[in-house]
């Protein structure tokens, strides 16, 4: 700190974080900051928030900065519907508490529907420099959009509801620098795995993550949104990329975005918001883009993780009581080969690897082959959807004999009853591969899109690179 | 909400690193109203063998540590997703505070919003208490905010926690009513905000 009062101009150097906090700080009270919220995405487990709103007998301050997701509990089949009835419960009762709050809705039959974290910023919901919160730890994502974004708990979703404000401590700030080229096959799922692998489950906790370096502006949206996406299986709150000409040529057009002068006018304000160049983070962390592997989870945290051509690890050092606990779980032993592990079934699909982009690569290994495992591949959106089937996709997973299904949270999470029978083993793009959260006594091993359908090709956890030879 | 000063109570250790809010309520049953009441459902799997019975060997479920208000864990507790029904389990089941060396941060705001304190102590501090704890050595602890210390029999030692949250749990103040009172800030703040940052505004889209 300085040791003389703070002067006007120029300001002091900031990061990415530090400029949109500082534009949504109404006023301070004991270490606490009163922070504007820009957006609150509502979901089917948004029920407590509602209810907490209905027992004050109030209404939402600012219903037009509030818009509802059918995701968690959607049916992806028909089948699926009509097996969880509980869960369509669910379903309509956001569908009763939007309408009733007067909440735009996207609900099972509207077509710009999906995973709130794909179907929002296809929307143009999510904007660079924005506040946006959701009743859910991945609400990480929008960061990508270089916008302050992060889950929040029942209590929380209520006093947004109520005061479109929430009280906040500010993070502290962190950057993880990626440089150098990719391997091809290997992609954002796999940097991301690897940056945890790197910091730990809890490393990062506290922080808000700011991606950075040449690896990470050469990503895609879709491959900044995984990254972003993921930035919670570190303990952060956030993660924010620097929006640039990628994000702005992405947002263009998008439905509920600005447009004409506005749009110009928006974008003039959003290239202020990269960090400034003598900004000082609390912790920085550097990866070399050329030393990822295709990386695979071998355990219940999504830092147990390996690069594909590694071993399932020696339980060593003051992680081993967990390691081995995990490895007990997983029906794995120190040493295994990982390509030596069958695997029963596979999931392509939730917030982290739904969008084309994701599908692209996993139809681009599935391609004229065949899958030896059952599996489910669910697009985030109703609006991928039909991207996918334009493009043929579709053809390729049925083809592979996989089942394309409609968008939703499915087996990420599995709420609409898409869920691994007891011991069965998935290759999974979603997230978490906490014990049981795809169902009871489930195991799940986190990869890439191009990574799950190769499992998909062999039954076992296999290499993507080589089924990718010639075909990216 | 509720406040918390401070507690003497049993304590029950569960020598387990990273109890993920899935495992603490898995996703199945967070459709249930809260009235139902979510102490049954708290470490549901955990807690029960494959035929669905309590599993009377693990702690929660163990005559020696019924009633307990303290929980005492290994690191990462509470990582994973923002459900706050992870909170209500524990708080249903009748815990009010839980000892561990880190926890996940939106788990430990949700914690403070309901009057649980997430006390942090270091990994060996930690394991002392589960050892002492296990081999019924102590029973009960007491948790006091104010001086941020425990005392486990002879012993006292410190925890850590973060400065805001001890404010909010000593004093107990519903955060809605405290924002409620700045309506004012708040109006002036979007009104300004309009003008400054006319984009942000979602443009309808039909
Ligand atoms: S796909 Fe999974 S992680 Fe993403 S919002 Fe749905 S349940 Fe949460």
């Amino acid at each position: 700190m300085r040791n003389m009062p703070m002067p006007a101009t120029p300001p002091m150097p900031a990061t990415l974080m530090d400029k949109i906090w500082r534009a949504h700080a109404i006023l301070e009270r004991d270490g606490r900051t009163l922070i504007a919220i820009d957006r609150h995405f509502v979901h089917e487990g948004s029920h407590h928030g509602f209810a907490q709103v209905r027992a004050r007998g109030a209404q939402l301050l600012r219903p037009e900065l509030t818009y509802g997701f059918a995701d968690h509990y959607a049916p992806t089949r028909p089948e699926s519907a009509a097996g969880a009835p509980e869960a369509m419960d669910m379903v309509r009762r956001l569908a009763a508490n939007t309408a009733e709050y007067g909440v735009e809705y996207f609900g099972l039959a509207d077509p710009r529907r999906g995973i709130v974290h794909v179907a929002a910023p296809e929307l143009g919901l999510t904007l660079p420099g924005l506040t946006i919160v959701c009743g859910d730890s991945h609400t990480s994502t929008h960061g990508a959009f270089g916008a302050y974004a992060f889950g929040i708990g029942a209590s929380e979703v209520a006093h947004v509801m109520l005061t479109q404000t929430l009280w906040q401590k500010r993070p502290k700030r962190m950057r993880v620098t990626v440089e150098g080229a990719l391997f091809a096959g290997v992609g954002a799922k796999d940097i991301a795995l690897a940056i945890i692998a790197k910091i730990g489950a809890d490393g990062a906790q506290g922080h808000a993550l700011e991606y950075a370096g040449a690896t990470v502006r050469g990503l895609d949206m879709a491959g900044r949104m995984t990254l972003c996406n993921l930035s919670v299986e570190s303990g952060a709150r956030l993660g924010l990329i620097a929006p640039d000409e990628t994000c702005f040529a992405y947002l263009k057009n998008r439905p509920f975005a600005p447009t004409g002068a506005l749009f110009e006018r928006a974008v003039a304000e959003w290239r202020m918001l990269a960090t400034d160049a003598d900004a000082v983070f609390d912790k920085e962390i550097a990866l070399d883009a050329r030393e990822i592997a295709p990386v695979v989870t071998w355990g219940v945290t999504p830092d147990q993780s390996a690069p594909i051509n590694g071993v399932v690890p020696v339980p060593e050092g003051p992680k081993s009581d967990a390691m081995r606990d995990a490895q007990a779980y997983m029906g794995l032993t120190p040493g295994q080969t990982l390509t030596d592990i069958a695997i029963d079934r596979v999931f392509i699909g939730s917030c982290t690897n739904s969008r084309i982009e994701d599908l692209r690569m996993a139809a681009a290994v599935l391609s004229g082959r065949r899958a030896v495992v059952p599996g489910l591949v669910s697009p985030g959106s109703m609006a991928v959807k039909q991207q996918a089937e334009q493009e043929g996709l579709d053809a390729i997973f049925i083809a592979a004999g996989l089942d394309w299904v409609d968008a939703g949270c499915s087996m990420c999470v599995g709420m609409n009853g898409d869920l691994l029978k007891p011991g069965e083993r998935c290759a999974s793009t979603t997230n978490r591969n906490f014990k049981g959260r795809q169902g009871p006594n489930g195991r799940t091993h986190l990869m890439s899109p191009a990574m799950a359908a190769a499992a998909a090709v062999t039954g076992r956890l296999t290499d993507a690179r080589p089924l990718l030879k010639g075909r990216l | 909400m509720q406040q918390f000063v401070s507690l003497a109570a049993r304590a029950c250790p569960l020598p387990l690193a990273n109890v993920d809010t899935d495992q603490l309520i898995p996703a199945r049953f967070m459709r249930r109203p809260r009235s139902e009441g979510y102490g049954q459902l708290l470490l549901h799997d955990l807690r029960r063998r494959p035929d669905g019975e309590l599993d009377p060997g693990f702690p929660i479920n163990a005559e020696a540590y019924r009633g307990a208000k303290i929980l005492v864990a290994r690191r990462n507790f509470g990582g994973g997703s923002s459900r706050e029904a992870a909170v209500y389990a524990l708080a249903d089941h009748g815990f009010r505070a839980v000892i561990a060396p880190s926890f996940g941060d939106i788990f430990a705001q949700n914690a403070v919003k309901n009057g649980l304190l997430p006390a942090r102590v270091t990994d060996a501090e930690a394991e002392q208490l589960l050892a002492d704890l296990a081999r019924r050595e102590i029973e009960t602890l007491a948790v006091d905010l104010p001086t941020q210390t425990i005392k486990a029999g002879v012993r006292t030692i410190g925890f850590a926690i973060d400065s805001v949250w001890k404010q909010q749990l000593l004093n107990g103040w519903d955060d809605v009513d405290l924002t409620l009172n700045e309506a004012p800030a708040i109006a002036a703040f979007w009104a300004r905000d309009e003008q400054a940052r006319p984009w942000v505004k979602p443009r309808r889209a039909s």
